[in-house]
């Protein structure tokens, strides 16, 4: 093997770090859905303060690096603790969990683009399917569970299928908080074997793999969504 | 607790100084970038695919990986041809910290731009090149006067979009000792202690710099697209 393609026994470190950034981005894709979904009831509902909630959520995180915010969670969070435990009288020292701090912060940054999404989807849904379902005596929550939900993911397929994308990619801004995702471990390899672009570019390799099969994935979910609309 | 903290008013100056070289970056690869992407777009809708392809594989991957990859790829990868790099006589620049985030993030940036232009330029009503055609123009002619003029007015509100995202991408900058707003934002919190009192504090200068872009691309986007506004306000105009 030439020298420059040598790993010296690394592989398997990016490997691993492949898995876990892929498990992050599933647990972080699940809570931003979660909060997508929550934002988009906030920001659709007939009430003045969700209205208001929804719409900050969105404005403010969508404005900020997720950089700065990732920082802001993982020293900012344990020292308000810290100082607000404090001026209680009391003592408390946490000390946060790069992966929890982690996925915690990309889902709830991501959570902000999938309202978007979900919201747009909700209004695409056909009026007639509501009034319908009203009209034949539906509650709003059963409305929404039956009738809404279902028919949402169709219109929301494309969307959150683009926010995968940049979520996934997100991910390697965890490796600042020393999470020992692929971005990390490619990191430890290039500084261990002194092959920088060996190892990033190998890393940069994967990333692009995991986009591929998002994609194929992708559309795979949108044929089967769309598996009941009969097309012109 | 006073509304400011103390240590936000005391180290303002330097996170302003940040902010600048936030400002800095972001210009340059901006507009650097955008004069990339134009070729770019262009050979993207070639129709010989010796031109198309090569364009295509920049996008994809640039699109396709994480930024921090790139820049790390840049910045540290390029001490892997150190050699190489000052028989070349370019190692002076890549040794730069500077210099490697502006060119990460201007090709990154130019090839997220040019997939909004080739989208634009496929965008174009095929009735207007036809029309150009039988005026007798020439291909770089129609693309100068006809196709580019159009596709940066249909592209816009995608690329100010890029322009936000870039922005805030530059914050990764501060991760190989480029001191922008975050990267004097961390050194000042990590001597201090006073974590979330400065990222809070840099939080809102982003926010402050990514509404006034969206604020100035508004008002551009509103001049580029004056002649579809007097129609839309025109009172009873035929549909």
């Amino acid at each position: 093997m030439p020298g420059f393609l040598d790993l010296q026994g690394y592989g398997t470190l990016l490997s691993d770090g492949a898995k876990l950034t892929v498990v992050v981005g599933l647990c972080s894709m699940a809570i931003s859905i979660v909060l997508g979904l929550l934002g988009a009831w906030g920001k659709l509902a007939r009430s003045a303060p969700a209205n208001f909630i929804a719409g900050t959520y969105t404005t403010v995180v969508r404005g900020v690096p997720e950089l700065v915010l990732i920082l802001l969670v993982y020293y900012g969070a344990p020292t308000l603790v810290q100082d607000i435990s404090a001026a209680a009288g009391a003592d408390v020292y946490i000390d946060l969990n790069p992966f929890l701090a982690g996925v915690c912060t990309i889902g709830f940054i991501y959570g902000a683009f999938s309202t978007e999404v979900f919201r747009g989807a909700f209004l695409a849904v056909d009026k007639g399917q509501i009034e319908a379902a009203r009209s034949v005596g539906m509650g709003r929550v059963l409305c929404f569970r039956r009738i809404l939900l279902p028919q949402m993911w169709r219109f929301a397929l494309p969307g959150l299928g683009n926010v995968w994308m940049v979520l996934i990619k997100a991910t390697a801004l965890i490796s600042i908080i020393q999470l020992p995702e692929l971005m990390r471990n490619s990191d430890i390899a290039a500084r261990a074997t002194r092959l920088p672009f060996t190892c990033y570019f190998l890393a940069s390799l994967i990333y692009l793999a995991i986009t591929i099969v998002s994609l194929i994935g992708q559309q795979q979910m949108e044929k089967w969504a769309n598996k009941g609309v009969r097309k012109a | 607790m006073p509304l400011i903290p103390d240590i936000v008013i005391e180290s303002l100056p330097r996170l302003l100084s940040g902010t600048w070289v936030t400002i800095q970056i972001t210009a340059l690869s901006v507009s650097i970038g955008l004069c990339l992407a134009v070729p770019v777009a262009l050979m993207r809708v070639a129709k010989n695919r010796m031109i198309s392809v090569p364009s295509y594989v920049f996008c994809f991957y640039f699109r396709g990986t994480p930024l921090l990859v790139q820049i790390f790829l840049i910045y540290y990868g390029s001490g892997q041809f150190v050699g190489f790099l000052e028989t070349v006589g370019l190692w002076q620049f890549f040794k730069q910290a500077y210099f490697c985030a502006v060119l990460t993030l201007t090709l990154n940036t130019a090839a997220y731009t040019a997939e909004i232009l080739r989208g634009a330029i496929e965008a174009v009503p095929w009735g207007e090149i036809e029309a150009s055609r039988a005026c007798g123009m020439s291909t770089p002619l129609m693309y100068r006067r006809i196709v580019l003029p159009k596709a940066f007015r249909l592209a816009w509100p995608a690329y100010t979009n890029e322009v936000v995202f870039l922005l805030q991408a530059t914050s990764l900058v501060s991760i190989i000792t480029v001191m922008d707003l975050t990267g004097v934002t961390r050194v000042i919190s990590a001597r201090s202690f006073a974590f979330y009192e400065l990222f809070i504090a840099a939080a809102l200068i982003y926010l402050a710099l990514v509404y006034s872009i969206l604020f100035i691309f508004r008002r551009i986007e509103h001049r580029l697209t004056g002649h579809l506004q007097a129609a839309r306000n025109l009172p009873g105009r035929l549909a």
